[in-house]
C-alpha cells in the first residue's frame, strides 16, 4: 500500500488492518514513535495524518492510504523545538516526549499557552508535571529573529 | 494488541452505494469509522467480530451543509471538522462545545459523530445535545433511505433501532430556537468520559437532554413541563431528580450524578436567563 512518509512516497505491505502504530515501528523500522497504553488515552504515540495529529494505536493502516504521515523522525525543520525540550526540562524519562513534540508541530509555529494546554490535553506525562514541557513549546515558538515572525507556514488547523 | 490481526479482514468500498451492498450481502460486516471505539475494544481484545468495512474513504459522508431548512451532518465528520464549520457554530454552538469536549486533539481529529451515536455509549457527549436539538438520524440501506427522529434511535442500553443492513448517513438538525446551553462533568478537564453531561435550549418551552443518568441519553419531559409552566428552577430541580434514574458504575454514583444534574440545572437557567451574554 502507498503512502507518503516523512516526505518520501513509500510502498509497504502489511495488513490493512495492522496499527499504523506497528507499521511504523515493525514493518518501516521506525521506533520513534512510541505505544504507552495502546488505547488512545497517552498519546504516546502520535503522528500527523495530512498534518492532523492522530493516535497511531488508533488508526488502521488501511486508512492512511494515499496520506501523508509524519513521524517524529519526519520532523527535522523542528530542530528549534526539539532543542527547547531538553533546555527546558520537558523530558525526562523520554517514553512521552516523542508524542508531545510530534503533537506540538501540529499547534503551528506561534500557539500560546492556551493552544498549547488544549492541544496537548490527549498526551500524559507521568514524569515532568507539565510545565517544563509548555515552557519548551513557548520558548520554541518564539522566532529567533524577529524577521521570521510570520512563517510561511501558518496555523494548520 | 491483544487481538490476532491475522484472523480479521477488511473490506474496501468503492462508493457509499457499494458499502450498502456489502452491508446487505453480508450479515456480521462491523463499519469502521475512525476507530477510536473500534481500535480501543481491538486492542483489548474485546471484539468479537471478524470482518469489517473501511468506511474512512467515503468522501460524501463527510459533508456539512445546509440543506433547505436543516442542517445536514455527514456521519464520517470528526470533532475537529465540527470545531471548524462555520454552519455548525452559528446553528449548533452546543454541539461545537460537546466536540471540543470530547477526548485529547487525536481525538477529535479522527473520532466521528456517526461512530459516537452508533456506539450508543450513554455517556457520548453529542447525544444530548443531538436530543436537545431535535434531530433526525438519516440511515441508509440497499432499498433506500429511512428517518428516525433522534429521541427515538435507542431502544435501551447500547441498542438502536438500526438494522443490520444500514448505516448511518448523517444526521439533520433543524432551525433551533432559543439559547443552547452545553455542559459535561468528567473527572478531570480533558480525556474523561462524562459522569453527567447536559445539553439545553433556552426557548418558551424548554428543552433539556442529559447522558450518563438513564440507559441511554434522555430528555426530561417533566421538567421541561414544569419549566414551561413557570415553575422556580429549584421545583424543577426536584423533578428532575425524580426523573433521571443514573446508577453507580466504575466512573461515579447515583447519588452524585442526581446531585450534579440538579446542578447543571440551575447553571443552565441561571446562565441562559434574558440579559445574559448569548452563549
Ligand atoms: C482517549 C479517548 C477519549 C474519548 N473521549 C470521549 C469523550 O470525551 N466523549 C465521548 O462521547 N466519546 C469519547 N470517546 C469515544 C469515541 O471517541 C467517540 O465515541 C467517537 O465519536 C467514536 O467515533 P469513531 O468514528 O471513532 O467510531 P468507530 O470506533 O469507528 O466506531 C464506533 C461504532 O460505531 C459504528 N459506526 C461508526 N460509524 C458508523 C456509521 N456511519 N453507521 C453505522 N455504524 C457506524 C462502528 O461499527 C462501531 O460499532 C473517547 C475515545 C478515546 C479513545
Ligand atoms: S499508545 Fe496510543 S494513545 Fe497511548
Ligand atoms: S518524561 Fe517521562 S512520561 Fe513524560
Amino acid at each position: 500500500m502507498r503512502f507518503t512518509l516523512n516526505g518520501r512516497t513509500v510502498d509497504v505491505r502489511a495488513h490493512p488492518m495492522k496499527r499504523l502504530l506497528d507499521v511504523l515501528r515493525e514493518d518501516c523500522h521506525l521506533t520513534g514513535t512510541k505505544e504507552g497504553c495502546g488505547e488512545g488515552e497517552c498519546g504516546a504515540c502520535t503522528v500527523l495524518v495530512d498534518g492532523e495529529a492522530v493516535n497511531a494505536c488508533l488508526v488502521p493502516f488501511a486508512q492512511v492510504r494515499g496520506a501523508r504521515v509524519t513521524t517524529i523522525e519526519g520532523l527535522r525543520g523542528r530542530r528549534r523545538l526539539q532543542e527547547a525540550f531538553v533546555e527546558h526540562g520537558g523530558a525526562q524519562c523520554g517514553i512521552c516526549t516523542p508524542g508531545m513534540i510530534v503533537a506540538a508541530a501540529a499547534l503551528g509555529r506561534r500557539p500560546n499557552l492556551d493552544d498549547i494546554k488544549t492541544g496537548l490535553a490527549g498526551n500524559l506525562c507521568r514524569c515532568t508535571g507539565y510545565s517544563g514541557i509548555y515552557r519548551a513549546i513557548e520558548a520554541a515558538a518564539v522566532p529567533l529573529r524577529p524577521a521570521r515572525r510570520r512563517g510561511a507556514r501558518g496555523k494548520r488547523r | 494488541m491483544r487481538t490476532a490481526i491475522s484472523r480479521l479482514s477488511l473490506v474496501e468500498p468503492r462508493s457509499l452505494r457499494h458499502a450498502l451492498r456489502l452491508m446487505r450481502d453480508e450479515a456480521g460486516l462491523v463499519p469502521l469509522a475512525g476507530c477510536t471505539d473500534l481500535y480501543v475494544a481491538l486492542n483489548d481484545g474485546a471484539l468479537r467480530a471478524t470482518r469489517f468495512l473501511n468506511l474512512w474513504p467515503i468522501e460524501e459522508l463527510r459533508v456539512i451543509e445546509p440543506r433547505g431548512p436543516v442542517l445536514f451532518i455527514g456521519a464520517l465528520a470528526t470533532y475537529s471538522s465540527l470545531i471548524r464549520s462555520a454552519d455548525v457554530r452559528r446553528r449548533l454552538p452546543m454541539l461545537v462545545s460537546a466536540a471540543r469536549e470530547v477526548g485529547g486533539r487525536q481525538v477529535q481529529n479522527r473520532g466521528t459523530l456517526g461512530g459516537n451515536i452508533a456506539n450508543g455509549s450513554p455517556a457520548g457527549d453529542t447525544l444530548p445535545v443531538l436530543a436537545a436539538a431535535e434531530a433526525t438520524v438519516v440511515l441508509g440501506s440497499a432499498t433506500g433511505t429511512r428517518r428516525v427522529p433522534f429521541t427515538a434511535f435507542y431502544k435501551g442500553y447500547r441498542t438502536t433501532v438500526m438494522r443490520a443492513d444500514e448505516l448511518i448517513l448523517g444526521i439533520e438538525v433543524p432551525e433551533v430556537e432559543g439559547r443552547q446551553w452545553f455542559c459535561k462533568v468528567g473527572t478531570r478537564g480533558a480525556q474523561a468520559i462524562s459522569k453527567v453531561v447536559m445539553a439545553a435550549v433556552r426557548a418558551p418551552h424548554p428543552r433539556v437532554a442529559l447522558g450518563s443518568v438513564a440507559p441511554t441519553v434522555v430528555r426530561v419531559p417533566k421538567t421541561e413541563a414544569a419549566l414551561t409552566g413557570g415553575a422556580s428552577v429549584d421545583e424543577a430541580r426536584t423533578i428532575l431528580m425524580s426523573e433521571i434514574a443514573p446508577i453507580d458504575d466504575i466512573r461515579s454514583t447515583a447519588a452524585y450524578r442526581r446531585h450534579v444534574a440538579g446542578v447543571l440545572l440551575g447553571r443552565f437557567w441561571e446562565q441562559t436567563a434574558a440579559g445574559r451574554p448569548v452563549y
